[in-house]
């Protein structure tokens, strides 16, 4: 048996996400293939067929999936899903919007943003915000799964020549249609939503001395968090605060400004992929989670990033 | 809303009155609305204690509190009581009102949590994450009821986009539980003078954490009390250590808040203790489960105020009905509430009116063997003023000789009167956490799932903003920072300039710093509902 | 039209769940239960569509335990009009949960079916979906903003990095973000008033509905706890460790 990843795209360029979610597919052990299913989207094809370890693509053109909708994407993933084992996606808003109908139509189980593959048919997921990491085992012939993203290194986006195989269209399902897609502009991403969060502490001191703190997040293309000494300190706004309900964040990069590393927040922000910290007290427990730290004074060292990323 | 009764706190007293009000009302065929408010989100929320409790009024309250699977599970064992130095533990005589036999280990959280089921199915409205703000009274200057608190206004006090003012809850008679330094009991006292004439309540601070620990290393129905280190000999206080079921273990240090140095932390003397060779044993490969502080009123009989009023009374331990030298305060609480709840249904048979002063109260009190208990004890606690040693001798004196019936009374000073100012006294040096026996105080927190609603006004109030930093931090070194068991409050230096932080959502609730501040500046005011620790199994 | 809410009960959101010492399960004794924070603000749409004319009743249901009876009436507290609860003690997963509420949304014929994006204990984001695909309606999931046009449903979904504004024919499914509305508090007399609302009892059995799990938890344990890494001297170094060998930025 084999597997199939459902690729992420925007009929011209592959999502970046769908590597990861090959290399979750490739972990399983079994040969992987991917789906591309879109309007036009023949080069993203080609995108999938170029990553290393991808037996072969299945390519599916109609207007209808030029969007993903969930109600077209789910039936086209059944009636293609037969010699599969496992049916994989990222854990974007895209899998997580699609896969649970696919699994439902299948009339089997969803496993939801696993962390790890045990065997062919257990596997390790996060479960309680994180807190607690369940080893669940399916009974079902098929599993359909989504993919932490932060768990898995994006497999090689070249090095592979997978066959690209054209597949017929499902029907136009009739029940929904896309209107429209606002991209965050120039304004910071949500806190939740984004791939880079730089945060500050009761270290910065002020609301003003915030403002380095939003340049380095400006130049990373970043979110702005706080710790909650900082929200209470008056520093910034309540919704800020990293660790309060809904804002457990886990972006690829973390990185936290003279933050001590209370429990509270360490809990909010613990699974990102990458931590980073800046801070003066060597003896911080934030160093403790940190993947890289800089023992320094903040108000020195954050500027001086933001200068040098522009080398 | 009206009701008949209206009952302040959801702990055993309240419950307990509850349970008593209902069964009387349909025993006797009589209309008699009850509602409880409690301001944790839930039943037993913000319950903490030890505890072993003395099933006597339980007993008596709800007979086959057995069949009905009342938590009580695990019998009291073995009882030790120990004299600590710091490398060696000595077995003491245990005194006899420390003795345990056919008393229960319980988590009291549970406890209450099982009486509010008895309670509903009596019919009692429990209204859980509803904190009574505000006493309310008639224009004859009788209590009228309570409000409830606003809920949604931002933290400069604006009403927000979901803002829901407080609601007015009337009643015929408003019974008071609130649990130790209750805040509207506070005003009641003022307004009614109710403690003219007796002396200032006095206070200890409980810090407890509950721990999972290895079975081989677990004596379930074990019970350890100890004294001494690391207290010094001025100062009041002692340690429990309870085996209940299931591998968990509760350990608690009691400090008491008359003490003198301002550099005392009992939440660090709460990890240094658990670090005596004798406590630490019991620990090795354990996990910490969860963590509370309370404040405990510890005046004993002295210190009982009037506990009637036109409209409304005091049950529990917002009178200070705890038992000190018996540490404990759960069956005399629920004997209060019961003994209110028959008075007061006397008093209100038949459709009498609201405003009543219920003196029945504290007459039947009197006769009560919870007031026999109290009185016996009484001297016990005040004679610790001279020390460890002369207290201990002093109090064998008066449980062996005098029975509790010594023909004289020991006075009570007021705790907020007696730190000294921190020129005078010696910095403490606690040890640093090691993260895996001992921790620090926001991982602490954490395991009390304590949160606030973030945007609301801040709950501790301060009488004069310039007093933390003037005269708190000036004079007493900031004893504020190390008394709160949550971190509620720090001092931030800003420049030159210090400032006191106050970390509102870290509150548990235990009112130390409403008691202990030298210039009783901090008020400490009901928050949003709901707030609060969220102690499971405490 | 009708509005059909599903309600979960499920851990409080400041409660810190911990597996059991056996790694069997996460231990739940005595710990404080909720309405999932999600489904509030499912039941707050709902509401607030009613107030404004465009719901002619809302239902709350749940699946789950005799317990679960408290999660409805904080919904009918809340406002909705009755409840039902599918009544059961065992363990209900996603796609069990979507077939009892396909079978009750049958028997009640709703307009629109709002949940929580996903539960905070199991995580699973799955079950608002689960029941569009067998009702063979169309979802919005992930809603940040709905409103009704006729037989159409226009929301406004929070994706990766920005909002997608989706037309869906009604009858639809749509699942509640975070933004889409912040629930208000419930009041004392709506509570007392939500005693004397309809609750009907159903169960599994009763619907016809196998919900047997397909997934078996093997065990629970604490994530493994993060180690710290190393000290940077410099921003220079900082930057290179995060481009070259991260590969972060």
């Amino acid at each position: 048996m084999s597997t199939l990843v459902l690729a992420e795209h925007n009929n011209a360029a592959l999502v970046p996400a769908t590597l990861n979610a090959v290399a979750a597919g490739l972990a399983i052990g079994a040969e992987v293939d991917v789906l591309v299913a879109g309007e036009g989207c023949r080069a993203v094809a080609e995108a999938a067929a170029a990553i290393a370890g991808v037996r072969k693509v299945l390519l599916v053109e109609a207007a209808h999936y030029a969007h993903a909708l969930p109600e077209n994407l789910a039936p086209l993933m059944v009636q293609v899903a037969g010699p599969y084992e496992h049916l994989l996606a990222a854990a974007t808003t895209t899998g997580k919007n699609v896969m649970p109908r696919v699994a439902a139509l299948l009339d089997v189980a969803q496993i939801s943003e696993i962390t790890s593959v045990v065997s062919s048919d257990t596997f390790v997921r996060p479960i309680y915000a994180g807190n607690v990491m369940a080893t669940v085992k399916s009974s079902d012939a098929k599993k359909v799964i989504t993919v932490r993203l932060t768990a898995y290194d994006p497999a090689p986006a070249s090095g592979g020549s997978a066959a690209i195989e054209a597949v017929a269209a499902a029907a136009d399902a009739g029940l929904s249609l896309w209107v429209a897609e606002e991209l965050t502009k120039s304004d910071r991403p949500e806190l939740t939503a984004a791939d880079i969060i730089v945060s500050g502490g009761r270290g910065v001191g002020s609301s003003e001395n915030f403002a380095i703190i939003e340049a380095l997040a400006d130049k990373l293309g970043a979110a702005v968090g706080a710790s909650r000494a900082a929200v209470d300190a008056g520093y910034v706004p309540n919704d800020y605060q990293v660790g309060q309900t809904g804002k457990v964040v886990a972006p690829t990069l973390y990185i936290a400004v003279g933050i001590s590393g209370a429990i509270q927040h360490l809990a909010g922000m613990k699974d990102s992929k990458v931590i980073v910290c800046i801070n003066k007290d060597e003896e911080a427990p934030i160093f403790g989670v940190a993947d890289y730290g800089l023992v320094g004074d903040l108000f020195k060292e954050v500027p001086a990033m933001t200068a040098a990323l522009d080398k | 809303m009206e009701f008949d009764v209206v009952i302040v706190g959801g702990g055993p007293a309240g419950l307990s009155a509850a349970i008593r009000l209902r069964q009387l009302a349909i025993q006797h065929g009589e209309e008699l609305t009850v509602c409880v408010l409690e301001k944790g989100s839930e039943v037993g929320a913000h319950i903490m204690s030890g505890a072993v409790i003395e099933p006597r009024a339980l007993n008596e309250l709800i007979p086959d509190w057995q069949a009905k699977g009342a938590p009580l599970n695990t019998p009291a064992g073995e009882d030790r009581f120990l004299f600590l130095t710091e490398t060696r533990a000595y077995k003491l005589p245990t005194p006899p009102q420390m003795h345990n036999h056919g008393n229960y280990i319980v988590s009291l959280g549970n406890v209450c949590r099982w009486l509010a089921e008895q309670a509903a199915e009596l019919e009692v409205d429990i209204y859980p994450g509803f904190a009574a703000a505000e006493v309310l009274y008639h224009e004859d200057g009788s209590v009228k009821g309570v409000a409830t608190g606003d809920m949604g206004r931002t933290h400069d006090g604006e009403e927000g986009p979901n803002f829901a003012p407080g609601m007015e809850l009337h009643a015929r008679q408003t019974l008071f539980g609130e649990g130790c330094r209750g805040s509207l009991t506070k005003t009641l006292f003022q307004r009614f003078n109710l403690r003219d004439g007796v002396d200032p309540q006095v206070f200890g601070i409980g810090i407890k954490e509950l721990w999972e620990i290895q079975p081989s290393l677990h004596r379930r129905g074990s019970i350890t009390h100890t004294t001494g280190w690391p207290m010094d000999m001025k100062t009041y206080g002692g340690s429990w250590t309870y085996h209940l079921e299931d591998n968990l273990v509760s350990i608690g240090f009691v400090v008491g808040l008359d003490y003198q140095n301002p550099y005392l932390s009992p939440f660090e003397e709460m990890q240094r203790f658990k670090s005596h060779p004798e406590i630490r044993k019991q620990f090795e490969g354990a996990r910490r489960l969860s963590y509370g502080a309370r404040a405990i009123s510890a005046g004993g009989f002295q210190s009982i105020p009037k506990l009637t009023f036109p409209g409304g009374l005091l049950m529990g331990d917002c009178a200070g009905f705890l038992n000190v030298p018996k540490i404990k305060g759960t069956h005399t609480a629920m004997k209060s509430g019961m003994t209110a709840a028959e008075a007061v249904f006397d008093a209100l048979k038949g459709g009498q009116p609201h405003g009543q002063e219920v003196k029945s109260y504290a007459e039947r009190l009197s006769k009560t063997w919870m007031w026999d208990e109290l009185h016996r004890v009484r001297n016990i606690k005040p004679s610790f003023h001279w020390g460890l040693p002369a207290a201990m001798a002093y109090s064998a004196i008066d449980t062996y000789l005098f029975r509790g019936k010594a023909p004289w009374t020991l006075r009570h000073r007021p705790d907020h009167l007696q730190l000294k100012p921190a020129a005078e006294c010696q910095p403490i040096n606690y040890p640093k956490p090691d993260g895996v026996l001992t921790f620090d105080r926001l991982s602490s927190v954490f395991l009390s799932n304590t949160n606030h609603e973030e945007d609301q006004p801040c709950h501790l109030t301060l009488r004069d903003a310039n007093v933390p930093v003037a005269v708190n931090l000036a004079r007493y070194a900031g004893p504020e920072q190390r008394y709160c068991p949550a971190g509620v409050y720090e001092f931030v230096q800003e420049g030159s300039e210090s400032r006191l932080q106050i970390n509102a959502q870290n509150c548990v609730h235990c009112k130390t710093c409403d008691i202990k501040d030298p210039s009783q500046n901090i008020n400490w005011v009901t928050p949003e509902g709901g707030g609060g620790p969220n102690y499971p199994n405490m | 039209m009708k509005i059909l809410v599903a309600v979960k009960r499920a851990i409080d959101y400041n409660v810190k769940a911990r597996p059991k010492s056996d790694g069997s399960a996460v231990d739940l004794a005595n710990v404080k239960m909720s309405m999932n924070p999600f489904d509030e603000i499912a039941v707050e749409e709902a509401i607030r569509i009613q107030e404004a004319g465009g719901a002619t009743e809302t239902i709350a249901v749940s699946v789950g335990p005799k317990q679960c009876q408290e999660t409805l009436r904080t919904a009918m507290a809340m406002g909705v009009d009755r409840g039902i609860l599918v009544e059961t003690d065992v363990e209900t997963q996603p796609l069990a949960v979507a077939k009892l509420l396909a079978a009750v949304i049958k028997q009640e014929q709703p307009g629109l079916v709002i949940l929580g994006k996903q539960a905070i204990d199991d995580d699973s984001n799955q079950t608002g979906q689960m029941l569009a695909a067998l009702l063979g309606w169309p979802q919005g999931t992930f809603a940040a903003k709905v409103t009704i046009d006729g037989e159409r449903l226009k929301v406004a979904r929070e994706i990766d990095g920005g909002i997608q504004t989706v037309d869906l024919r009604m009858p639809a499914v749509v699942t509640a973000d975070l933004r889409l509305n912040e629930p208000r508090y419930v009041k004392l007399p709506n509570i007392m008033k939500a005693k004397k609302k309809p609750l009907d009892t159903l169960t599994p059995e009763g619907l016809g509905i196998d919900i047997t799990p397909r997934l078996t938890v093997v065990k629970v344990a604490e994530p493994p706890a993060r180690k710290g890494g190393v000290k940077v001297p410099d921003v220079e170094a900082l930057i290179d460790k995060l481009r070259n060998e991260a590969k972060v930025i």
